[in-house]
């Protein structure tokens, strides 16, 4: 009954949803008729208790997960009762259906927030975008209802379950899908605002600042789920690499790009009231990205160290969808664009024009991502198959990457609208010679490629230079976005100095040793003491048990497996890693040769601790200014309150 | 003169930058496509590649091949499609489901010396996933030659 019940009210949701659709599209479209103010009147609580009705249903199928209830066909094949509650509980979205699921509740949600909420907006606009967003979630329900139902009955019911793929048994990637699909969310709620917006003529900053907040939030939830991701694929995959140009990582990538881009000219719009048909763009882009990013995942069209299911009808629905909400969404735009009024000028030398360059640069390096994971299939037409990996994109992607992070170091410091490059002199002298500095030193002390030597030198000019638009102002004062923005862009030059040291001076040693055997790597010692079986609740390994000092320091000790889980059946790695303050050792066990020999795989990384802390950084960063954005609207709100209030007195 | 543009011209120099922009980030994509593109060859095939470029390498790891040399981290093996066979040299961990009778492709370039030098073995490592290559090669009737061939 519990899982009738979570399908019942997908169902009631689904149906709210074309309620929502169909009278908050007639009442913004009649707007004042006596009909559409009585449809209107239903829109916001049609968002509301859909959401709740979603939530109800993504609970149910937690509950259906955590007590195992094998007649579920979903739980049958993607749990097992030995697994760890934690587990059991994650894997109800550790599948396509109950990721499906947690994607429309989270939506949902949103929607009901906003109608919950948002007051700022002409109420037309509201309409139309609570329309919009119910015209979005209407496909997601028609794909979870009619291909990939999660409530779905087995009868009769086995007597155990499959098991989850061992490789999602961990703690880190239970969460990581989630993450990246509240940031592919936010940028569907900044859809529906841009549709809303384009639908009613209402292209203002006020719509620029109701936004914000979302583009903001699932910018964050895209930071921290690349970031989160990149470190999963360090440590699981035991491959010592930490970013692979995979299709799931751009996947998840080229939204990021999208909505750092769109996070900037919404800035632009909501200050300046400049941009405006551009915002829109990017908001259509931005969407666009994290479908054909949802797509690329869950269709499994292109072969990936990450893809987990192969489906060809799924992904066929996906793509409907896609070229339904994209392809509407640029018909829109098209048939609109020219009644978006121009806005503000200003000149080149100015935080606008710096902010167009950002994101000129940030939509090339899109492009090229996007073409880069598409290649493969467009050459698979003519039956020629291809892979596509660093050497395409990290040169490519530089040429615009780098000379953005230049254009990242002196915009900030730029007034809006107008300002003389007399002015800046001096800030830009400094971080100048400091990358000049750095480039000489580096380039005198050690042999590296021209990529790490221009990222180490640019990351340490661009470090200082983020902190530049605070000196000569009062910290107190500061408001907390400008905190945000600081925060965000020192994250950047951090994360890229990780990358650039890593790439330039890791080691590598790859031997064969017998137990008592000491292996050296970098300023590292390894000793071998011993290598035994061990055995966890649904796994047997083998652990090589490992003694390393650093430069003569004091002894660490280092566990690095081989596991052969059973159910399914699946090996993997389990690397040890030792962190230092500048660096980490990553060690990793292989198989044994004939002569009794252990093949052990030592990295010594210098930094590379640093590309995580930077991610972080940025995630920080967008936190800050999003409090600083939902504080400041809320004393608005509190302050328009009281002088209602006050007017309320005067007049009684 | 002003120094800021009309509003009618300043719209049209931020379209004219932003498409040039994207059509320089597309041109120089697809020609750098074309130079770094790694390509996929079956055994029968390599003969066409390029010594040295970065290539893919697909088929069937023939039994009784691995061998394991004196270093304990060198292993050479034999890669077959049905018609030719490939010699291969791999240095490093190999994936636990890298076995004798599996399919595999291996990263990596053309010797001179017509071995071909893996950089990286990507094994079918469950049950779920498997290069995109190998699974068409799982349905072609290549396969059941290549069985046919190694027993």
């Amino acid at each position: 009954m519990i899982a009738e019940f979570g399908l019942v009210a997908l169902w009631l949701a689904a149906a709210l949803a074309g309620l929502q659709l169909l009278a908050g599209f007639l009442a913004a479209r009649d707007g004042g008729s006596a009909t559409a103010e009585g449809l209107a009147l239903l829109v916001r609580p049609a968002a509301v208790v859909q959401a709740l009705l979603c939530i109800a249903s993504f609970l149910t199928l937690i509950y259906l997960f955590a007590v195992t209830d094998l007649s579920v066909k979903l739980v049958a094949t993607s749990s097992h009762s030995d697994k760890p509650m934690i587990f059991k509980i994650a894997g109800a979205w550790g599948q396509h259906e109950g990721s499906m699921l947690l994607w429309v509740t989270v939506m949902a949600a949103s929607g009901g927030l906003i109608a919950l909420i948002e007051r700022r907006l002409p109420e037309r606009t509201m309409l139309a975008t609570l329309a919009a967003q119910a015209f979005v979630g209407l496909g997601f329900y028609a794909f979870l209802l009619f291909s990939s139902n999660p409530f779905e009955r087995l009868n009769p019911a086995p007597a155990e379950g499959a098991g989850l793929n061992p490789l999602l048994q961990d703690i880190g990637l239970a969460f990581h899908p989630p993450t990246l699909y509240f940031g592919y969310v936010g940028l569907s709620v900044a859809f529906s605002f841009v549709v809303g917006a384009l639908l009613t003529r209402q292209v203002t900053p006020e719509f620029a600042r109701v936004m914000r907040p979302w583009v903001l939030g699932a910018w964050i939830f895209l930071t921290i789920g690349i970031t989160a991701g990149s470190y999963w694929a360090y440590y699981e995959l035991g491959w010592g690499g930490w970013w692979f140009w995979d299709p799931v990582e751009n996947a998840s990538l080229m939204p990021w790009l999208a909505a750092t881009a769109l996070l900037h000219s919404a800035s632009v719009l909501a200050a300046r009231d400049a941009l405006r048909a551009w915002t829109v763009m990017l908001g259509v882009v931005a969407f666009s990205m994290s479908m054909v990013g949802t797509f690329l995942v869950r269709s499994g069209i292109l072969t990936s160290v990450h893809a987990f299911a192969v489906d060809p009808e799924r992904g066929s629905f996906i793509l409907a969808l896609l070229t339904l909400y994209i392809g509407g969404a640029l018909v829109l735009f098209a048939l609109r664009a020219n009644t978006v009024a121009e806005g503000e000028r200003f000149s080149i030398m100015s935080r606008e024009g710096a902010l167009v360059i950002n994101n000129v640069a940030l939509s090339a390096i899109l492009g090229i991502v996007l073409l880069g994971t598409l290649y493969p299939l467009l050459t698979e037409a003519f039956d020629v198959r291809v892979s596509v990996g660093p050497p395409y994109f990290n040169p490519v992607g530089a040429i615009f990457f780098l000379p953005m992070l230049a254009v990242l170091a002196v915009g900030p410091l730029l007034r809006w609208r107008k300002d003389s490059f007399a002015r800046i002199k001096l800030p830009v002298a400094i971080v100048g010679a400091v990358f000049v500095a750095v480039l000489v030193l580096v380039l005198a002390l050690a042999d590296i490629g021209i990529l790490p030597l221009l990222g180490l030198a640019l990351s340490v000019a661009v470090a200082i230079a983020s902190f530049q638009p605070m000196m000569g102002r009062s910290l107190r004062r500061l408001p907390l976005a400008v905190w945000g923005m600081v925060i965000a862009h020192f994250g950047v030059a951090v994360a890229l100095f990780g990358m650039a040291s890593d790439t330039a001076f890791q080691q590598e040693r790859l031997v064969a040793a017998n137990v008592g055997d000491v292996v050296e790597v970098g300023s590292w010692e390894a000793r071998l003491d011993a290598v035994t079986p061990v055995s966890g609740p649904n796994w047997t390994a083998i652990e090589a048990r490992m003694k390393l000092s650093y430069d003569g320091g004091a002894e660490r000790e280092a566990r690095p497996q081989a596991r052969s889980f059973w159910s399914p059946p699946q090996e993997t790695s389990e690397v040890a890693l030792l962190t230092r303050w500048n660096g980490q050792l990553y060690v990793a066990i292989g198989n044994q040769a004939q002569d009794g020999r252990w093949q052990l795989r030592l990295w010594w990384k210098p930094f590379v601790t640093f590309i995580w802390y930077g991610g972080l950084l940025i995630a920080l960063g967008g936190v800050l200014a999003l409090i600083g954005r939902v504080a400041t609207d809320v004393r608005r709100r509190v302050a328009a309150g009281k002088i209602a209030q006050r007017k309320a007195e005067e007049a009684s | 003169m002003n120094t800021t543009i009309k509003p009618k011209h300043q719209r049209l120099v931020l379209l004219v930058v932003a498409v040039i922009a994207m059509i320089g980030a597309t041109l120089l994509a697809i020609v750098a496509l074309r130079d770094q593109a790694s390509y996929f060859y079956l055994p029968s095939e390599i003969g066409a590649a390029e010594t040295g470029r970065d290539i893919r390498l697909g088929g069937m790891v023939e039994h009784g091949s691995i061998v394991t040399q004196e270093d304990g981290i060198t292993i050479h093996f034999i890669v077959g499609d049905g018609e030719a066979r490939q010699p291969v040299s791999f240095t490093g961990i190999a994936p636990a489901l890298f076995v004798e009778g599996s399919g595999v492709v291996a990263e990596g370039s053309m010797a001179a010396d017509g071995t071909f030098m893996a950089s990286n073995l990507l094994a079918k490592h469950d049950e779920n996933y498997m290069p995109r290559e190998l699974a068409e090669l799982d349905t072609d009737e290549v396969r059941a030659q290549i069985e046919a061939t190694l027993q």
